[in-house]
């Protein structure tokens, strides 16, 4: 894949010497190793880039018609990523970026949603998603995954999103890709001063499934929220890597992640606090809940402490078992059916991060795809 | 006319036999008491009626109308008409009362229009806030709002039989009223049999039974009308415990092994 890279660069993009540049160091780089901290647990090692080929994602936006993003301002916030590794060089090479910016106060109802539509074979496709929220202003952005059956392809998703002072903006990532696609996604979200930022996650779909989440507080007061969803089955993996960065004064940081797994799935959590020197009393959480619906299944759960200064509030709690005995036989003693009572239990575990997603309108359709999985369950 | 036949019921919890031979039969109706001290099996009596996993009967039969209720999972159970009312009901996060009562009316094939008003109609009917109502089951409620919230679902699913697990643990004495009351009227309104485990005669003074039967060691140790309560009050449970056999097998390990 890497050497016929180049020529998938359009030749009149105006960025064309950044992408080439991008590609070169790529061609340098190699497949992370899962011996890294950061790659632990993952199913890394099975990806062969050379099965994919990079292409042009199709790419669908409501709801923003109205809204022009300033070239300069996405210019300014792409530089600040931080480049990891070759995944991060590629998407600077391939990348077909979607930017939405919300002028500073205006408030937006409805929420933009903006699709990606996953099709080919043997394709590698690189969306990037730039939000940039202006002060005090307010709006929510559903980034949906979607893919035709059976496609074969490789999606690295970027997302970049900053909120000014005193903004709230609210992100809601939908993965409902089939099990042919890999994704390797990776977010880094910054919050000015009494911002507040909800990064939301529901993973469902994909064969290997993998988002790192940077949220750093750079302004005091500032808040972010951030819940994720996931459940996997047959042979999926979904992988969560969290840092919640304190790097301001009096800033707050609240996490919920929930997940099941059944089958022979698995699922990793990984997360961490960090507050920094300048982060001084700062409060963060970190939660993460797992159940596991098959003896086969596996879920890892990772909670860790960076605490550089006092005077600060931490706690992270975590949880890996099956569905609680005393809830099955409570419910099946009022006479409802097994199946039937570990549908309601599991519905009743994912609630309150259903409750905690920016769009409420999506809940009914969530419910019905977690029973769906569930229904699908082997043993 | 339905009956509830318990006979010679030996039950192990853990390789421990709590139950060494219970006989029992509760007809529409008629409500019966079980009282005993702590670990006489009281509670195992419940489970194990109601086929809670971990209890193992080695011996003896549970019919409901000469249905087999020990070859049948607690679901089933439940549908053929036996209800548990559990002295410390479980949490269910994110399980709303009326969540659980559709899915429990729709298994039995029943009609869950109107299910919401009645609902609230028998939350009023024990005085149950109804602002509880939307709350995940038995989540931040008190000892009292639990029980009655037992109690609106045993009101609604309308058993034939229903067993009261220590009712009155955790229940201020209004509570206890409401909830013994609103028993009481099932056994006249829908002629519901009642088999009420319970530690002390509070319960008794509210909920009228027609049968006291004595539990000391896995054993009915004494059976008869509500005057065996008052002298149980008057004498205190050692008057019945010198009767029962101290060497029950369930307290040693090598009967066990002599018991092939």
């Amino acid at each position: 894949m890497i050497s016929s890279l180049p020529a998938a660069i359009d030749a009149d993009a105006p960025d064309r010497d950044l992408r080439l540049a991008a590609a070169e160091r790529a061609a340098g780089l190699t497949v992370p190793s899962a011996e890294l901290e950061v790659w632990r647990y993952s199913r890394i090692a099975e990806l062969h880039l050379d099965e994919y080929s990079p292409a042009a994602v199709r790419t669908t936006v409501t709801g923003a018609d109205d809204l022009v993003a300033d070239p300069a301002a996405v210019a300014a916030l792409v530089a600040e990523m931080v480049v990891h590794d070759i995944f991060d060089e590629l998407s600077a090479a391939y990348h077909r970026t979607v930017a939405v910016q919300v002028p500073a106060g205006r408030v937006l109802t409805e929420p933009i949603v903006v699709t990606h539509h996953v099709e080919g074979d043997g394709v590698a496709l690189f969306p990037r998603l730039v939000v940039l929220g202006g002060a005090d202003s307010e709006f929510t952005v559903v980034e949906r995954f979607e893919s035709a059956p059976g496609a074969r392809a490789l999606v690295v998703p970027r997302l970049l999103l900053h909120a000014g002072q005193a903004a709230r903006v609210s992100y809601l990532g939908l993965n409902l890709l089939d099990t042919t696609v890999w994704s390797l996604g990776h977010q880094q979200a910054t919050g000015d001063r009494d911002s507040t930022t909800l990064l939301a996650t529901v993973a469902l779909g994909g064969d290997y499934a993998r988002v790192r989440t940077d949220a750093r507080l750079v302004g005091q007061g500032a808040t972010t929220k951030q819940v994720a969803l996931y459940y996997a089955d047959g042979h999926q993996m979904h992988d969560f890597r969290t840092l919640q960065d304190h790097a301001a004064p009096k800033t707050y940081s609240d996490l919920l992640f929930k997940g099941a797994v059944q089958d022979t799935a698995k699922s990793v959590y990984t997360g961490l606090i960090r507050i920094r020197e300048e982060g001084r009393g700062s409060v963060a959480f970190q939660t993460n809940r797992n159940l596991t619906l098959s003896e086969g299944a596996w879920a890892e759960s990772v909670p860790n402490l960076d605490i550089r200064t006092n005077d600060v509030k931490c706690s992270h709690a975590s949880t890996v078992g099956p569905i609680d005995e005393e809830q099955r036989f409570y419910l099946e003693s009022r006479g409802i059916p097994p199946q039937v009572a570990e549908r309601l239990v599991v519905l009743g575990f994912f609630d309150d991060v259903l409750a905690a997603l920016p769009v409420g309108g999506l809940r009914p359709e969530l419910r019905a795809h977690v029973a769906a999985k569930l229904d699908r369950r082997v043993s | 006319m339905s009956t509830l036949e318990i006979k010679g019921l030996v039950t192990s919890v853990a390789g421990k036999q709590i139950l060494n031979g219970i006989d029992l039969v509760v007809h529409s109706g008629e409500v019966h008491a079980v009282m005993g001290p702590n670990g006489a099996g009281k509670s195992t009596l419940s489970a194990v009626v109601m086929g809670k996993p971990g209890y193992v009967v080695t011996a003896g039969e549970v019919l409901l109308d000469g249905v087999d209720l020990l070859a049948l999972p607690a679901w089933q159970r439940a549908q053929a008409g036996i209800h548990l009312v559990m002295q410390y009901p479980s949490e269910v996060p994110g399980v709303s009362l009326v969540d659980m009562l559709t899915e429990a009316f729709g298994a039995r094939g029943r009609d869950t229009e109107g299910l919401p008003a009645a609902i609230d109609a028998e939350a009023e009917r024990i005085h149950f806030p109804t602002a509880l109502l939307d709350r995940s089951l038995n989540v931040d409620l008190s000892g009292g709002e639990k029980k009655r919230n037992e109690t609106v679902q045993l009101a609604l699913l309308e058993p034939k039989f229903a067993i009261l697990d220590e009712l009155d643990s955790g229940l201020d004495i209004d509570a206890l009223r409401d909830c013994a009351r609103r028993v009481e009227d099932a056994t006249n309104d829908t002629d519901m049999g009642v088999l009420a485990i319970t530690h002390y005669n509070r319960l008794l003074a509210e909920l009228h039974p027609d049968f006291v039967h004595i539990l000391v060691k896995g054993r009915i140790v004494a059976s008869g009308g509500p005057e065996l309560a008052d002298q149980l009050e008057r004498d205190g449970y050692e008057a019945f415990t010198d009767g029962a056999p101290d060497d029950a097998p369930a307290t040693s390990s090598y009967d066990d092994l002599f018991a092939v």
